[in-house]
């Protein structure tokens, strides 16, 4: 085992802390507004996602935003309870990026 | 709630447990092994090492919050006298002399 990718409290290297504010992004707004909903509906806890967050390949999870790893925890909670596919979730991606665009 | 549910009480000396285990974990890795004492009691809480991976959190665990000195964590830390605050739950604790 070992300490996992998340807990990081006391390593050195990680540099200063960007305390810097930014505007948050629609998207980024958006996947709050959908974890909310997962919630309230009862389909996910915090703790559930945080679970997935440390399960994830630890290079995907270094390599992704704060709220890009929300989503991608999102998307793995949903296929785990049976209520989308993989292949639901990457058809629609699909959709959306012939429609907008490579993101 | 009723402090009599609590193993520890504020003031106890307490050693954190060093597991290393998977699954999902509350008390962080740097604080593991360490000894400090209960700063107060929280209350009693759902079971995060269940919640996290679809359970109901059932039984309930008691919350503590524990305080060390920072001397006692960090090798070289400079202030020794500053203290740390964390959130650990019971099941994490030992007592300790």
């Amino acid at each position: 085992m070992a300490r996992g990718h998340h807990d990081i409290g006391g390593l050195s290297g990680a540099g200063p802390i960007d305390q810097s504010q930014h505007e948050l992004s629609d998207w980024e707004i958006l996947a709050d507004a959908i974890n909310q909903a997962l919630g309230a509906k009862g389909i996910r806890r915090t703790d559930e996602l945080r679970r997935v967050r440390e399960e994830m390949e630890s290079g995907a999870y270094h390599d992704m935003s704060y709220y890009e790893r929300w989503i991608a925890s999102m998307e793995t909670i949903l296929i785990e309870k049976k209520i989308l596919t993989r292949d639901e979730i990457d058809r629609k991606l699909a959709e959306f990026e012939k429609k907008w665009g490579e993101p | 709630m009723s402090a009599s549910r609590a193993k520890f009480k504020a003031g106890d000396r307490v050693q954190v447990r060093f597991e290393d285990r998977p699954g999902h974990i509350r008390t962080p890795w740097y604080i593991r092994g360490k000894t400090g004492w209960v700063e107060r009691i929280h209350g009693e809480f759902l079971n995060p090492e269940s919640l996290g991976h679809g359970g109901d959190g059932l039984p309930k665990k008691v919350l503590y919050l524990v305080a060390f000195q920072q001397g006692d964590v960090w090798q070289r830390y400079a202030a020794k006298r500053d203290k740390l605050l964390v959130d650990i739950f019971e099941h994490w604790l030992e007592p300790a002399n």
